[in-house]
């Protein structure tokens, strides 16, 4: 404990001397960390920063249920099936390989560019709408993943008292799932969190587009940082309570009893 | 005297393994069987094609009276069926009184409160009421065995199957597991049960069924079998039995 400190001090020590001793150094801390600059824009980041929440938090939602459902189609099966879980991974195989910004970009600016009257014309929408688009192919590998990890035991046994393919699933296989899952999901949400800053590219004044406006218009990038401590700050949290549930999931596997 | 189920030369395959070769099995109603037979000779795949988890290559199945090969609604017939497995199978998320009202509920269509009765009371049957609350990995195996029984007796099925339910069981807990069976039986529950209990075997059959390589070698009474079989090879796996202390 002592060490890990002291190295962790000796560490940042050097480091710091390194990068103020830099020749270019003072150019560098007035251009991106001004705190008379960060004063100034922070505020209005922080409003602006609003929406990324907003985002994600609508997002997040539909990821988990659509997510599921293109699991669920995956894990269907028989031959009857086969179309259906063809689909289901060539879903995920497109969006996982589709750079998140080009997904962004075609539908926030094809989709409203129709000029359909019943296409939403907003690029929040679009936004959210590829961001469901491409987690929900993560998200539905991760669930997948889980539905594998029951094993076949268990299903056998719901389906020998009598539980249809579908009650079997719903009671059975998907509660055990989900709860093995949560851990790499919240990961995931992780990744969610920062890309909602990819729909700002789009034109919608989120904390990054707004950072971008204030660094046009005074020729300083500190606000750029305030954005990224927004950022940070939404994610910490998240970050340390994914770490505690394998934590916890972990001890509970060690302490508790074995089954199966 | 009516059969609670007839099997009529059922085969079945896995790919080119030919498990299982032309049985043929009547159970009466309060019939208790054993089968026995080494490892691999193909006791677990009988109980899963009787309950409908496998599929089967030729023969019929004929459950009271009624044939149950191919019906319409496997749901239907494996409600009337109970089976136990050897690694127990509880849900793990689930409460012991919600794995035993689980089923009871979604495919009986009974409510909570009747289905948590007759959970309840078969509970106490088996010196279980105080477990009711608790998840099945702070149960001892035996318990979690004895809880894996009462669920399946939940749905009052007509016929029970055990496949080798003391083999992952500590010796100390085998007494515990087998003393429900021996009362189910008492209780004139009719059920086939895998198993290299051959002691027990021997004191609760009616019948037992010697299997060998997949075929039923032979069958009879516990005391013709295992004091006077014909067949070399159930004299042979007898005789190794015995060798290992387990008669
Ligand atoms: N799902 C399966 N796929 C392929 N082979 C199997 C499967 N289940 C069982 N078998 C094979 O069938 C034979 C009989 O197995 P089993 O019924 O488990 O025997 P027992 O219960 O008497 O030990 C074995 O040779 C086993 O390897
Ligand atoms: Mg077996």
């Amino acid at each position: 404990m002592v060490i890990a400190l002291a190295s962790t001090v000796v560490f940042f020590a050097v480091v710091s001397v390194a990068i103020t001793h830099a020749p270019g150094w003072p150019q560098v801390r007035s251009e991106f960390f001004n705190w008379h600059e960060f004063r100034s824009t922070f505020p209005e980041i922080a409003h602006a920063f609003r929406l990324n929440i907003k985002i994600f938090s609508i997002a997040e939602v539909f990821i988990l249920v659509f997510a599921l459902f293109l699991a669920v189609l995956r894990s269907l099966p028989g031959p009857v099936f086969f179309p259906l879980r063809a689909l289901a991974i060539v879903y995920a195989d497109l969006f996982r390989g589709i750079p998140t910004i080009l997904v962004i970009a075609m539908l926030g600016f094809g989709a409203p560019a129709l000029g359909l009257s019943y296409v939403p014309k907003s690029v929040i929408f679009w936004g959210i709408v590829s961001l469901v688009l491409i987690y929900s192919a993560y998200v539905s590998e991760v669930y997948r993943a889980g539905i594998e990890s029951i094993h076949p035991s268990q299903e056998a046994a719901a389906r020998s008292l009598g539980l249809s393919r579908w009650q079997t699933l719903r009671r059975v296989i998907l509660p055990q799932a989900v709860r093995r899952v949560i851990p790499p999901l919240l990961n995931d949400f992780i990744g969610l969190q920062k890309d909602t800053a990819l729909v700002g590219t789009l034109g919608a004044v989120e904390a990054f587009q707004q950072s971008q406006i204030d660094a046009n218009a005074t020729f300083n990038f500190t606000a750029y940082l305030a954005a990224a401590v927004l950022f940070v700050a939404m994610t910490i949290p998240l970050a340390r309570f994914t770490d505690w549930l394998i934590l916890r999931d972990r001890r509970r596997r060690q302490g508790g009893g074995a089954t199966l | 005297m009516s059969n609670a189920l007839a099997i009529e030369g059922l085969s079945k395959s896995f790919g080119r393994h030919e498990v299982l070769t032309g049985i043929d099995l009547t159970v009466a109603e309060h019939e208790v069987v054993a089968l026995i037979g080494a490892s691999g000779s193909g006791k677990s795949t009988l109980l899963r094609c009787i309950n409908l988890l496998e599929p089967i290559d030729a023969g019929r199945i004929i459950l009271g009276g009624e044939e149950i090969t191919r019906p319409p609604n496997v749901n239907a017939v494996r409600r009337r069926i109970g089976i136990v497995f050897q690694s127990y199978n509880l849900f793990p998320h689930m409460s012991v009184l919600r794995n035993v009202t689980l089923a009871p509920c979604d495919v009986l269509g009974l409510s909570r409160g009747e289905a948590e009765q007759r959970a309840t009371s078969l509970l106490e049957r088996f010196g279980l009421a105080d477990k009711r609350g608790e998840y099945p990995d702070r149960l001892s195996g035996g318990q979690q065995q004895r809880v894996a029984v009462v669920r399946a007796l939940a749905m009052q099925p007509e016929l029970m199957l055990f496949d080798e339910v003391t083999s992952a069981l500590d010796p100390e807990l085998i007494a515990e597991v087998l003393e429900v069976i021996r009362e189910l039986a008492a209780g004139g529950m009719t059920m086939i049960l895998a198993t290299h209990e051959m002691g027990f075997a021997r004191d609760i059959a009616d019948k037992v069924c010697f299997l060998d390589g997949g075929r039923i070698l032979e069958q009879g009474p516990p005391e013709e079998i295992f004091t006077s079989p014909r067949e070399q090879r159930t004299q042979q796996f007898l005789q190794r039995i015995i060798e290992a202390k387990r008669l």
